[in-house]
């Protein structure tokens, strides 16, 4: 069995009395488009500089396919591998393309070749003999993607791609991964975004204060938790001992003609069941769910990073 | 290997810092011709000064000596002090560190363009210096440090040598800037800080009870090339200056490369 695209174990990044990142765990499959989630300053940036070997970590490892950038070196873990943390930037005095070439240079491998293939790819072509310096910033996250496609990536690690950009570079931004993704390559991507991470990934990792609250599906996320649901049935007082008889059934309560109650998918299908054993006709079972803002303002605490200390080192 | 050097190159000559330090190390000279072309008498009191209007051979020597004080040393430092520090401040750093080479290659790459640049404003310096001598005064032979009388070819032959070994103090002092680019990160304070390395060394050969010092001392081998300008040639100045720069090279380039290789790329 070859070694997952990103396998971090027992991560931990300590500036001074900062505790940036704390043991973090996390598994990125072959295929996945895993969203690194979290409020600013939650440690995702640092997460992502240890993946690529920018920074050391104070304890644990991160190996990208079964590769350590401190033990192995960026040359040998970072093969198949691109990516970038916060803005990506480039040498403002050199053209865009330029830029590219010695990147390409940097990367061997015959990656020049390419250099006016991924312009072509980021729709950055006509301004490619343009110095960077004069670029706006969705040019320069663009070109940043560009760059990191030169390296024929397996693996795509990209630190909030769509900040900053306005609402089209944004929907093009979000096509351009999608796109990517369906040709095999396997993304990270860390976004404060909910409504993004939804959009585009499968997986997702929630990170709060340098730790991980939850990984797995947004599905799963969703299933998972107490969701209150209304009722309506054509017997209620029997319909109420049944509910209140189920599983995993709390805060039961009548609401007029309905009940509410709140639990999760599975006890609210087991309901159903029963009560058509009962010979109860169900006219609605309608969950009102806990929107994955809420879940994710829960999960994260609801407040912004930013407040605390730890926004300075993420 | 060579791709990082000529990518480092590239960048070097893509800066406007670069253009201003080849341009001042070359009007030097100029101002330098144009100024004796105008004025009577001369610098007499400098190694092969009273020599000056007999051939353009001895501007570039009479330039080398005068450009040592804080000339080369601010010109050097100007680009050596930005090498590192400037991938910090643009957030490069970051970029080119996420590609296919280690880190000890990208700072081999960065300390040879810095000595590459070194070595090119001593030289332009000189050629510039030799023309704009030349068109004023011939290209006749030289008088030597001890009085006898070179040929021109042969002077041109001595020329290149001293630049040769006027280039290794120069090294250091690039190597002290470097070291500093590195650690602060920031150019105009590793500029400044090289600037003042020279001048303390400077200072050092100028105060009393620093004989016993002195030949150690990075500013004294700048002197070094007088060696060659002696009939017969005196080598013990050129080899200590060998040494001795070695080891002003080799000491600010090991703690660069330790740190340069540890440490953590963040956004400053």
């Amino acid at each position: 069995m070859s070694a997952p695209p990103v396998a971090a174990r027992g991560l931990v990044k300590r500036y001074g009395r900062i505790l940036a990142v704390d043991h973090v765990d996390l598994t990125v499959e072959p295929g996945d488009v895993f969203g690194y989630l979290g409020p600013n300053g939650a440690g995702k940036t640092t997460s992502l500089r240890m993946m690529l070997g920018l920074i050391r970590p104070t304890e644990g490892s991160v190996e990208l396919f079964g590769r350590d950038p401190v033990k192995d070196g960026v040359r040998k873990a970072l093969d198949g591998v691109a990516g970038f943390v916060e803005a990506p930037r480039f040498y403002p005095y050199l053209s865009g393309r330029k830029n590219l070439r010695l990147l390409a240079d940097y990367d061997g491998h015959g990656a020049g070749n390419r250099v006016d293939e991924m312009l072509d790819v980021v729709e950055l072509r006509d301004r490619g003999g343009d110095r960077v310096g004069g670029y706006s910033h969705g040019m320069r996250q663009r070109l940043g993607i560009a760059a990191a496609l030169l390296r024929n990536p397996k693996l795509l690690l990209l630190d909030e791609p769509t900040t900053g950009l306005d609402p089209a570079g944004m929907r093009d931004m979000r096509a351009l991964v999608r796109r990517l993704a369906g040709e095999g390559i396997t993304v990270l991507l860390s976004s404060h975004l909910l409504g993004e991470v939804e959009e585009l990934c499968n997986r997702v990792a929630i990170i709060r204060t340098g730790t991980i609250v939850y990984e797995g599906t947004l599905h799963d996320l969703l299933a998972t938790s107490q969701t209150e649901y209304r009722l309506r049935v054509t017997e209620p007082e029997r319909a109420l001992m049944i509910c209140s008889a189920q599983r995993g059934v709390e805060k039961i309560r009548v609401e007029g003609p309905e009940l509410r109650f709140q639990a999760d998918e599975q006890a609210a299908a087991a309901i159903s069941i029963a009560l058509g054993q009962a010979r109860i006709g169900i006219t609605a079972l309608v969950p009102e769910t806990a929107s994955l803002e809420e879940l994710f303002l829960g999960l994260t605490g609801g407040e912004s990073g930013d407040k605390s200390a730890r926004a300075e080192v993420a | 290997m060579t791709a990082v050097y000529r990518w480092e190159l590239a960048k070097l000559l893509a800066q406007k810092r670069t253009y201003l330090g080849l341009g001042a190390a070359m009007l030097v000279p100029l101002i330098f011709v144009i100024v004796l072309q105008f004025q009577s008498g001369g610098p007499n009191d400098v190694p092969l000064g009273r020599y000056i209007r007999d051939t353009g051979l001895a501007v570039p020597f009479v330039a080398l000596f005068f450009m040592s004080f804080w000339a080369f040393p601010l010109i050097t430092s100007l680009v050596a002090g930005d090498v590192v520090a400037s991938e910090s401040h643009n957030g490069t750093l970051k970029t080119i560190l996420t590609r296919s080479r280690e880190r000890g290659q990208v700072f081999a790459g960065k300390v040879l363009a810095t000595f590459t640049y070194t070595a090119a404003v001593v030289v332009a310096m000189a050629t510039i210096g030799l023309i704009a001598g030349s068109l004023a005064w011939g290209f006749n032979p030289l008088t030597s440090l001890s009085g006898t009388r070179v040929s021109a070819g042969h002077g041109l032959a001595l020329l290149a040598a001293s630049i040769g070994v006027y280039f290794l103090p120069l090294a250091g002092i690039a190597s002290f800037a470097l070291m500093l680019s590195t650690i602060t990160r920031n150019s105009a304070a590793s500029v400044v800080g090289a600037l003042m390395f020279a001048l303390l060394m400077q200072l050092l050969t100028v105060l009393p009870g620093t004989e016993g010092l002195r030949p150690y001392l990075l500013a004294t081998q700048f002197d070094a090339w007088h060696g060659f300008l002696r009939v017969p040639a005196d080598w013990e100045p050129i080899g200590r200056a060998a040494w001795v720069c070695a080891l002003y090279v080799a000491a600010p380039l090991a703690v660069a490369y330790v740190v340069f290789l540890r440490r953590d790329v963040t956004e400053d």
